[in-house]
């Protein structure tokens, strides 16, 4: 059977499952569709939870990153799976407590306004807008390298699916369907894995050959790749390059980004009792845990197989030619992820540290994809790598898309415009909002603004800066009033957005930038971490502007008593 | 409905162990994996030292450990102070 009708069937069959459980879990109330009705067991929302926050960028992105950048890039693994300590101790179990549906509902009763809400809806939009946009053309790169397709056609095909399970289950097929689809993506990302460092080290769990012997130096894997990046010339793998300020940030920027990112908040709200969004939380960060612990040696190693590739007879001695490239080098060339430029024309394939003489150019994002590949793996591992990818972006997709909808539906139609809307119509605006959200994702992922990556950044910046602390604020804080919630947000927003525009170029047009991303003049502070000080500008404001101002009303105070008690916790509503 | 002052003692309670569970939670990642690092580079861990594989790996099972220790140490707080669902 060829790789082609390999792929084929393994990604076929996993759609297969993902229709089939959105036939099974339609919803008919609000209540399922918001919230999966409050009774999704805590290991199976943990599991969900999972696979809602892996998305393309920790599936595809992340070891890719780490395999270029080193000890440097930590700040990913530590930040993406802190956050979720941050969760179950300082928002999760309240926020279920507070029994409604969405993050900006909390926010616009715990500080009677309806302007604190809407400013929240805002940050969720951004966030949530220009994280889905990163998904949906994932999907598209999966299918048109692994298909064979155009990626517009595989762009339908995954929004086909989206839409639905989506739209027709809401939260609850959402779920379901996520269980399913962590189980595909873990099985793609743990095998080759497997296979890869039982190659290198002997031991078959990656985590630990990470730390263990190579089989070819006889030396710890670590210092032997450490031995080959510096006799190349490449900047350090074990070595911090960063500033020390500036990974410090970033690791705070990522945490507290995650904790505040709303489409994994209400992920609590679908668990029947409070002592479950706590547990919820750790079996979310197990089921993380599993890959990220796999992560940073898939990195090592991938970048290993890379440079023994390239240098087959040692980096002492001669690259291999460019006539005698394997073909997975061939199959990547053709999307451009990867290019290869003769500059001292030798025909042979150079790849050092120094820019003016390297001659290979690989993508962060295809070291996870091509790994099979690379290490010369079955073709039945390579297709499921494939299905993993997908199930990695599709599921966050929907989720991202879950919250853009409440949003709409629940903030913006039933909160601000028509309070009196019936359920079954809030129910149909819920799915007609989700239907456009997956169009206009869909049309900006077959058109990407060129700034695409650059505004996951500003995704986290805003959850960081706006949203985390005025949850926080609202729980632990009795004296924080709308005034204070309301300019703290708002000075955080708008302090995150300029210092992002101001290094980054205003909308992200590179040439408006004033200062370069380490500019000493910000003590080297680079945008993507500047999240972390703009939630402290944001916890300031806040709480010089509440005690200028009037106190919080009292039965405001007996809402901030009551959440923090589990006792008397209901199932979410919308009343 | 629980009194007030059985709550009050209950959320002091709770804050005091979010404040110990924060300090691990700090010293684990940002402290051991990036501020403390170079005094930790002497113990070598399999090609490396400490410092980096509390960054890459020690952090994470850390929280781990913290978020079920403090989910029991929440449920026994509960039924304490009688504040259970």
């Amino acid at each position: 059977m060829d790789q082609f009708t390999l792929n084929l069937l393994v990604v076929g069959a996993t759609f297969a499952l993902y229709f089939g459980i959105a036939i099974w879990a339609r919803a008919g109330s609000t209540a399922e569709f918001y919230a999966a009705g409050g009774g999704v067991h805590p290991v199976l929302n943990g599991m969900a939870t999972g696979a809602d926050w892996m998305s393309a960028a920790s599936f595809i992105s992340m070891a890719g990153i780490i395999a270029f950048g080193g000890y440097d890039t930590s700040a990913y693994l530590m930040g993406w799976t802190g956050g979720y300590v941050l969760l179950a101790m300082l928002l999760a179990p309240y926020l279920r407590k507070f029994g409604k549906f969405t993050v900006p509902e909390f926010i616009g009763d715990r500080f009677y306004s309806g302007t604190a809400r809407v400013i929240a809806v805002i940050c969720l939009l951004i966030a949530s807008i220009t994280y889905v946009i990163g998904q949906m053309s994932g999907v598209g790169v999966a299918f048109s390298r692994f298909l064979e397709v155009e990626a517009s056609t595989g762009l339908y095909i995954g929004a086909a699916v989206v839409f639905a399970y989506a739209v027709l289950g809401g939260m609850k097929g959402i779920t379901y369907t996520q269980v399913a689809q962590y189980v595909v993506l873990i099985i793609a990302y743990t095998i080759p894995a497997v296979f890869i460092s039982l190659n290198l080290t002997g031991n078959p769990i990656p985590a630990l050959g990470l730390f263990s012997e190579a089989k070819t130096s006889g030396q710890p894997l670590l210092t032997t790749l450490e031995g080959l990046v510096t006799d190349l010339g490449f900047k350090s793998y074990l070595n911090q390059s960063d500033t020390t300020l500036n990974m410090f940030l970033f690791t705070v920027s990522l945490m507290i980004g995650t904790a505040g990112l709303p489409h994994v908040i209400v992920r609590f709200f679908t668990v029947p009792k409070v002592s479950d969004a706590r547990s919820s939380a750790g079996w979310a960060l197990v089921f993380i845990a599993l890959l990220y612990l796999t992560a940073p040696a898939v990195a090592a190693m991938a970048r290993m197989n890379l440079i023994n590739t390239v240098y087959p007879e040692g980096v002492q001695a001669a690259p291999l030619s460019y006539e005698a490239r394997p073909d997975w080098v061939k199959n990547w060339e053709k999307t451009g992820l990867l290019k290869f430029e003769d500059k001292n024309g030798d025909g042979l394939i150079n790849y050092v540290g120094a820019k003016d003489a390297n001659e290979l150019t690989v993508n962060n994002d295809i070291m996870v994809l091509a790994n099979p590949e690379i290490a010369q793996l079955p073709g039945w591992v390579i297709a499921l790598v494939a299905a993993g990818g997908l199930a990695a972006a599709l599921s966050t997709a929907a989720g991202l898309l879950m919250a853009i909808s409440s949003a709409v539906s629940h903030d913006l139609i039933k909160g601000q415009i028509n309070p009196g809307i019936s359920e079954k119509g809030e129910l149909l605006a819920a799915r007609i909002s989700m239907a456009v959200a997956i169009v206009v994702a869909t049309y900006l992922g077959l058109n990407p603004p060129g700034f695409a990556a650059q505004t996951v950044a500003l995704a986290f910046g805003l959850a960081a800066s706006s949203i985390f602390p005025a949850l926080m604020m609202g729980i632990f804080s009795k004296r924080i009033n709308s005034k204070g919630a309301v300019a703290g947000m708002l000075a955080g927003l708008l302090s995150t957005i300029v210092y992002i525009f101001l290094h980054k170029g205003w909308f992200f047009l590179a040439d408006t930038a004033s200062f370069s991303d380490s500019d000493p003049l910000f003590l080297s502070i680079k945008s993507t971490s500047f999240g972390a000080i703009g939630a402290a500008i944001n916890f300031a404001v806040a709480y010089f502007v509440s005690n200028a101002s009037d106190e919080v009303p009292a039965d405001v105070q007996e809402l901030v008593e009551s959440i923090r008690i589990p006792k008397g916790a209901g199932a979410a509503t919308g009343h | 409905m629980a009194d007030k002052s059985s709550s009050n003692a209950y959320w002091r309670a709770n804050i005091r162990t979010i404040q110990l569970y924060l300090v691990i939670w700090f010293v684990s990642s940002f402290g051991l994996g990036i501020l403390l690092r170079p005094m930790l580079s002497g113990i070598g861990v399999g090609g490396t030292d400490l410092g980096f594989w509390f960054a890459q790996q020690g952090s994470i099972i850390v929280f781990l450990i913290l978020i079920f220790a403090y989910a029991a140490r929440m449920n026994k707080l509960d039924k304490e102070h009688g504040v259970e669902e």
